[in-house]
């Protein structure tokens, strides 16, 4: 089911939580909402849910105003941070919770709502454990609940609030991917927030970067991340090295091959791994040193220092595969050549 | 290039003092002075309740229970009881739902306000009646024209309960549902169910020990208060004395077995009230 938001804004007092949010997403997406704490993101989704409402603008689903409608009557599946599993119930009757709570004329009978909330869990893969308490399981294995409870409704739209955020890193990396994975199956309208960019580019087939109650940037994640709409998109989606343009850098990123055109802004960012490096020849009189480096795995990220003529010195982040380092023979303090292959310009 | 992290050899860990821990002597100290205190201002009073209330016997003990005043001492304080604890059971649940779940102005006010009976003395509780609804007081003379009795009689009993005991539910219920959030709720909510639908099936199985624990302590009180009951009640025998004020009579009239019996029947209440609150203390604990 398509949501179309219109012009929401939400104070709280003299705060802005979200100021004028215009937003469409079209039936079958994933999208993600994310953004810095505070930016806005789990209000808009509570707004979308009914769950807290809008000082101004409408909320439409499928077409339809929503904006005045309560939350038990939405359609929507909404799934929390922390999980908010009742803890009084077994797996089973959390599950069951939607299908029960339906009016007499719409409910299932209970042979019915076994089957449904058994098909249910074993989508989520914890058929085994329909008889445990909440407090039994693990947090990955409650979130996978939480979900299950609110998909037994049917719902149009599903909306989960940082449904990763209060996991291990193990067990959400895992998660991430059954969540993709579940949604091809389903195709259910969903939208998630959080504030892990990773996460975002990962799981999402759209990305909404919010940033003070506004939206920076609507897209595919390849497109924000290769085309950043502006300079908190491009810090915010992954590493950046950020270079004003005053004479001395203008003329380094020169030598480093980059033309510099002040047209385009009087900021560039560029990525760590837009940065090539190597060992600098005996003849070459490039400045910068390389003070350290770290293992992230297949990536190697380094460190470069480049003094400037007024004593101070900046530092760079540089990224390269595994192989190459080990083949460049780089040690600490070596002096190297660095080549710029691609920059984004901004003002600031 | 960095030296290899090696575990410490393993001390035998016996023969440490913990560093956390008191001194011998302190703990020794500190039980022992607690269990004396206990044993001279709690067990030894309550002893002598009963062997004075069997003092002469199990006849005249059974005589001053069944007698038509101590009776109605009775009934008085369990019908106080009957209409006070509902209603502050009701209450209470309202006054802590509003302030945990809603933003209102006026609300940390009202958290205040809530304990008020616990700091004001209870006589001041009923005088505060008195003024109000005594022959001198505000309405004095509007219920005197519509011969409507408060004080002096069962209702101005009731207020003055009521007032002195709205705190206990509202004051176990207020910590807990804060720590516990809105988040099943809202989750129920999400899931099509109605507002009663979500009070009773996720609401109230959540806060069902705690209610229960308030609403015991609440009766304990209503059923135990004195001061405020005394100054509303006139000490009619047999019309407005409750329980507590039917041993204060029958004190003063030295009347010890008689006495000493009622005594026992609020020292035997106390009894079950501990031992309930010890065991809604265990089923909540285990619950959270």
């Amino acid at each position: 089911m398509s949501i179309l938001i219109e012009n929401i804004s939400k104070h709280f007092g003299q705060f802005a939580a979200l100021d004028h949010i215009n937003l469409e997403i079209p039936d079958g997406e994933l999208v993600a909402l994310l953004g810095p704490s505070g930016c806005g993101k789990t209000t808009l989704l509570r707004i979308i849910a009914g769950l807290e409402s809008a000082d101004e603008g409408r909320i439409f689903l499928s077409g339809e105003d929503k904006t005045s409608q309560h939350v038990s009557r939405r359609g929507i599946g909404f799934v929390f941070q922390h999980y908010a599993l009742f803890r009084h119930m077994t797996v089973f009757d959390n599950v069951a919770f939607g299908l029960r709570v339906k009016d007499k004329k719409e409910r299932p009978s209970e042979t019915d709502i076994a089957k449904k909330v058994h098909n249910l869990l074993e989508l989520v893969q914890l058929d085994w454990l329909h008889d445990r308490f909440p407090d039994q399981l693990s947090g990955g294995q409650r979130q996978r609940i939480a979900l299950a409870r609110a998909l037994a409704v049917e719902p149009s739209v599903l909306l989960l609030d940082e449904p990763f955020g209060a996991l291990d890193a193990s067990v959400r990396k895992d998660l991430r991917q059954w969540l993709r994975n579940l949604h091809k199956e389903l195709h259910v309208t969903s939208i998630f927030v959080t504030h892990d960019q990773e996460e975002a580019m990962e799981v999402a087939s759209q990305v909404v970067v919010l940033n003070k109650g506004h939206i920076e940037q609507q897209g595919a994640p390849a497109d924000i991340y290769d085309h950043p709409a502006n300079a908190f998109v491009s810090k915010f989606i992954g590493q950046t090295n950020v270079l004003n343009l005053n004479e001395d850098n203008v003329i380094w990123l020169k030598t480093a091959g980059i033309a510099v055109d002040d047209s385009k802004g009087n900021v560039a960012h560029i990525r760590p791994h837009d940065i090539d490096v190597k060992k600098a020849d005996a003849d070459s009189d490039s400045p910068v040193t390389l003070k350290d480096w770290q293992h992230l795995g297949s990536l190697i990220r380094v460190e470069l220092y480049r003094p400037q003529d007024n004593g101070s010195g900046t530092y760079l982040f540089a990224e390269m595969p595994n192989e190459r380092f080990k083949l460049l023979q780089l040690n600490k303090g070596d002096r190297v050549a660095l080549h710029i292959k691609h920059a984004h310009w901004f003002n600031s | 290039m960095n030296a290899i992290v090696q575990p410490v050899k393993q001390f035998k860990t016996e023969q440490i003092q913990h560093a956390t821990d008191d001194p011998r002597w302190v703990r020794y100290t500190l039980i022992s002075v607690s269990l004396s205190f206990i044993l001279l201002f709690l067990f030894l009073p309550l002893g002598l309740v009963i062997s004075k209330a069997f003092a002469s016997g199990w006849q005249a003990y059974w005589d001053a229970l069944s007698e038509p005043d101590a009776q109605a001492a009775i009934r008085l304080t369990v019908l106080a009881a009957f209409i006070t604890v509902p209603l502050n059971t009701v209450f209470g649940l309202a006054s802590a739902w509003a302030i945990t779940r809603f933003e209102f102005p006026g609300k940390s006010l009202l958290t205040t306000l809530i304990d008020l009976p616990f700091s004001v003395s209870p006589v001041i509780s009923g005088v505060i009646f008195v003024l109000l609804f005594g022959a001198q007081g505000w309405f004095g003379e509007w219920l005197i024209a519509h011969d409507i009795k408060v004080i002096f009689a069962v209702p101005g009993i009731v207020l003055a309960t009521l007032f002195v005991t709205f705190p206990f539910v509202a004051r176990e219920l207020i910590p807990l549902m804060q720590e516990m959030g809105s988040e099943e709720e809202e989750a129920a909510l999400s899931l099509g169910a109605s507002g009663w639908t979500t009070f009773i099936k996720v609401s109230l199985p959540n806060i069902k020990w705690a209610l229960l624990y308030g609403v015991l302590l609440c009766n304990a009180r209503a059923m135990g208060e004195f001061g405020a009951v005394s100054v509303v009640s006139g000490h009619i025998r047999g019309i407005t004395n409750t329980l507590p004020l039917h041993v204060e009579t029958s004190y003063n009239e030295y009347n010890s077995v008689a006495a000493f019996a009622g005594a026992s029947i609020l020292a035997g209440l106390a009894i079950v009230t501990l031992v309930l609150k010890s065991f809604l203390e265990w089923k909540q604990g285990r619950r959270l």
